[in-house]
């Protein structure tokens, strides 16, 4: 496949990896990947066995359906099992744990739920069965929310009073901010979200090196990629430079796309956001704008929808998903927590730190993963 | 999540809609989130929708960047 590839190439990747040796970092180098795709390739392609000692990867908190909280997935399931109501949402969600069950244990149960590939598949679904009262259970960072934002426009312009968004939007930098404002992060430098800058813009993480003097590449996904953006890092150190650098320059714009931008801000407005594992961080996620309440699920069934959830059992999920402890470090990883049956988020979704390792990796010398 | 793949772009419909080549696969892609796409272009694809029209100039520039540094010279060197 064109521009797939031409960067998974090992004469390539071998390249690579002899420059990286050429520039070792003084005292190592702990890179956080932010996003869950960076996190996925990683492991898929062994990316972090093949790098010499003192550079390491810590994984951040860049998976949406990782990060959204149980209480989302138990007002999804109670809109499941209202009469005449349809839940339609991203097949990654099924199996995300509510504070009792997953909506794939409750479609067993006879819960109305179906997987669709885009948000407007969910909206063809409520123009053609209007008996239907459909709601979408969306989620994502920058890169999703802009075509979730395009089918309530779609909804709008089709005149459909049956379609509605259960929405969990997050954002990448204020939870970045918040990472780096907690006590014990150790981050000396990142590899940058590059699909959700293909929306916002390499601008958008001007505050890393200005605010925190920390470094960034945004990077691609493929494999030399990664290498090339950990490469970028290094030079950067050696050169005693600290700034946003665009590994990704095939599709990062510095500005993004104003186009998907526009969309995301007619629908969305920033909003005090809970972040399964972390907590509430201030003006970390998007709400529906009042003038689209109509298709706001949480203004729709008002009064009827569950208001807390308590994320009981997670271990140390949070910890995971900010970096501060490995997948390794917790007691239910691999023994009781699988993918084909998560207690937590990190296992839910293949961006997540826990499955991805899962799935990719025998355990190395001295790790003790039960097997 | 955020994942998206790229495709080339066959043809576009009078309702915003393409039809893009994935893999050898065809979808129908929204174009609603791009401007200024025709066929040919490669975009990247998330969720049912163009996300960004690929720039095959700066892809290039990539490539070469990596073409320049040397090859691993010894054995040893080698993962």
């Amino acid at each position: 496949m064109k521009y797939v590839d031409e960067y998974r190439d090992p004469l390539g990747g071998q390249r690579l990896l002899a420059e990286i040796r050429r520039c070792p970092p003084a005292g190592g180098l702990r890179i956080m990947e932010i996003c869950g795709g960076h996190t996925h390739a990683i492991y898929r392609s062994g990316l972090d066995q093949l790098l010499p000692e003192g550079i390491r990867f810590l994984h951040g908190p860049g998976c949406p359906v990782c990060v959204t909280p149980a209480v989302r997935i138990d007002q999804a399931i109670a809109l499941a099992h209202r009469p005449g109501c349809l839940v339609a949402t991203y097949g990654d969600m099924l199996r995300v744990p509510g504070s009792v069950e997953s909506l794939r244990t409750a479609q067993a149960r006879g819960a109305k739920v179906q997987i669709v590939y885009s948000s407007l598949d969910a909206v063809e679904i409520a123009r053609s069965r209007p008996e239907l009262e459909v709601v979408f259970l969306a989620v994502g960072f920058e890169t999703t929310a802009p075509a979730n934002a395009a089918a309530i426009l779609h909804a709008q312009e089709g005149g459909l009073p049956n379609f509605s968004v259960l929405g969990s939007h997050v954002l990448v930098p204020p939870v970045l901010r918040h990472l780096l404002l907690s006590p014990g992060t150790e981050i000396d430098a990142f590899i940058g979200p590059g699909h959700v800058a293909t929306v916002v813009g390499s601008e958008d993480y001007a505050f890393l090196p200005e605010e925190f003097g920390k470094p960034v590449v945004i990077s691609g996904f493929e494999p030399h990629d990664l290498l090339l953006a950990v490469l970028m890092l290094l030079r950067q150190r050696a050169e005693g430079r600290c700034a946003v650098e665009v590994e990704y320059r095939r599709a990062v714009q510095p500005k993004g796309s104003e186009r998907a931008l526009a969309v995301m801000g007619e629908v969305f407005e920033v909003q005090d956001q809970e972040w399964r594992g972390i907590g509430v961080i201030p003006r970390s996620g998007l709400g529906i704008r009042r003038r689209f309440a109509a298709f706001d699920a949480l203004a729709r069934y008002r009064g009827e929808l569950p208001e807390a959830a308590e994320d009981a059992g997670e271990y140390v999920c949070g910890a995971v998903l900010q970096g501060h402890r490995t997948p390794l470090e917790c007691p239910a990883f691999g023994i009781g927590c699988i993918p084909e049956h998560p207690y937590g988020p990190g296992m839910v979704s293949q961006e997540g730190a826990c499955a991805a390792l899962y799935r990719y990796r025998q355990p190395g010398p001295g790790q003790g993963v039960a097997q | 999540m955020c994942l998206a793949v790229p495709g080339k772009v066959l043809e576009i419909g009078e309702d915003n809609m393409a039809v893009v080549d994935i893999a050898g696969v065809r979808r129908r892609v929204c174009l609603d989130l791009v401007e200024g796409i025709a066929p040919e272009d490669y975009v990247l694809v998330h969720v049912g929708f163009a996300l960004q029209r690929i720039d095959a100039d700066e892809a290039q520039r990539t490539m070469d960047q990596l073409l320049q540094m040397a090859p691993p010279e010894r054995a040893a060197d080698q993962p």
